[in-house]
């Protein structure tokens, strides 16, 4: 069975950046999938990598990552892409979402700008697209 | 913030004890992108000595290598800098796809466990560096979200980037595809192992770097 936690970006906007890492890396520990809403900035993309790396173990094998931002694809038009801008820098990075799950249920997440596919692995170990 | 801080702490410190050759350029990258191949090219056409070893395997790259003062010439420019290789970033790593690949099981725990490490090298590394050069495979998808944390990352610390579309003596190679992922650079499509359009490399590195 799989379970997914949707993490509102209300409850991450106050915390640290240490304490953002470790809610996320504890909820992917515990075998969920992470529906984030908004993006991780950098460094906390990178940061959260680090952390991952230095986690891994015989049981947890890291992680697997995507966000989509939907002001941001490659068809989008100049004048979204301004507005979306503009949101971004009067509520932070809170429009799109990112998905973050432990590396042994999902296999593979495959993305365009606007896409997102995840294929989460069954109990023979074999990929299904959900 | 603290980083922002440090980053602009270590530039003023190399802006005031500025001598030649110390310019880093750093290659970047996921695993198997092809950047040890590309720091052995560079290395062997202006030292003659490669940089590190090289393996279909991901995670042949396990710890930072450098070569120092590699001074290259085109015309009437020249370029010196120290070149520094990172291990690939990644996400997962997991000790049996070594094991699958044919690696017995201790080897394998002890190779996953230095790549875990490679990484968190390669992105403290980050702040050190001048200029990245971000190596891609060609022939893979580049929407992945380590592609687009590298160059993120590198935007927000204002480091010049070179992305590189590696591999384009593969069949499935497409250049566009990488240049379409990432508009804002310019992107050169090389074949590091094979030597094609280094010369298109090293303007665009000079163009960067120079």
């Amino acid at each position: 069975m799989i379970t997914l936690q949707f993490v509102p970006y209300t409850e991450m906007e106050g915390l640290s950046q240490a304490k953002r890492l470790r809610k996320i890396l504890s909820l992917v520990k515990e075998e969920k999938i992470v529906l984030m809403e908004g993006r991780l900035k950098s460094p906390d993309d990178a940061d959260l990598i680090k952390e991952a790396m230095q986690e891994i173990d015989e049981k947890f094998k890291g992680i697997e990552i995507a966000e989509v931002n939907p002001e941001h694809g490659e068809n989008t038009p100049f004048f979204a892409k301004v507005k979306g801008n503009f949101v971004n820098m009067l509520i932070g990075d809170r429009a799109g979402m990112t998905i973050i799950g432990p590396a042994t249920v999902i296999k593979e997440i495959k993305k365009d700008p606007n896409k997102i596919q995840l294929f989460a692995s069954d109990a023979n170990g074999k990929k299904k697209r959900r | 913030m603290i980083s922002v801080f440090r980053r602009f702490v270590n530039k003023v410190f190399r802006d005031l004890f500025n001598r030649k050759g110390e310019l880093k350029i750093g290659l970047y990258g996921p695993p198997n992108g092809g950047k040890t191949t590309l720091a052995n090219r560079i290395s062997q056409d202006w030292l003659g000595e490669d940089v590190g070893s090289v393996s279909n395997m991901a995670h042949e790259t396990r710890a930072i290598q450098q070569k120092e003062e590699i001074h290259v010439k085109r015309g009437k420019k020249e370029l010196t800098f120290n070149l520094v290789d990172t291990p690939g970033i990644a996400t997962k790593i997991d000790y049996e796809d070594f094991v699958k690949s044919g690696m017995k099981v201790q080897e394998a725990k002890k190779r996953a466990k230095e790549a875990t490490k490679g990484v968190v090298d390669a992105i403290k590394w980050l702040d050190e560096m001048d200029v990245v050069i971000v190596v891609l495979d060609a022939s893979i998808d580049p929407f992945s979200q380590v592609n687009i944390t590298i160059i993120g990352n590198l935007q927000a610390r204002n480091i010049p980037v070179l992305l590189v579309a590696n591999k384009v003596d593969l069949k499935k190679a497409s250049v566009k595809k990488v240049q379409a992922a990432f508009p804002q650079y310019e992107v050169v499509g090389i074949s590091a192992k094979m030597g094609k359009h280094m010369d298109k490399f090293y303007e665009s590195l000079f163009a960067v770097a120079g």
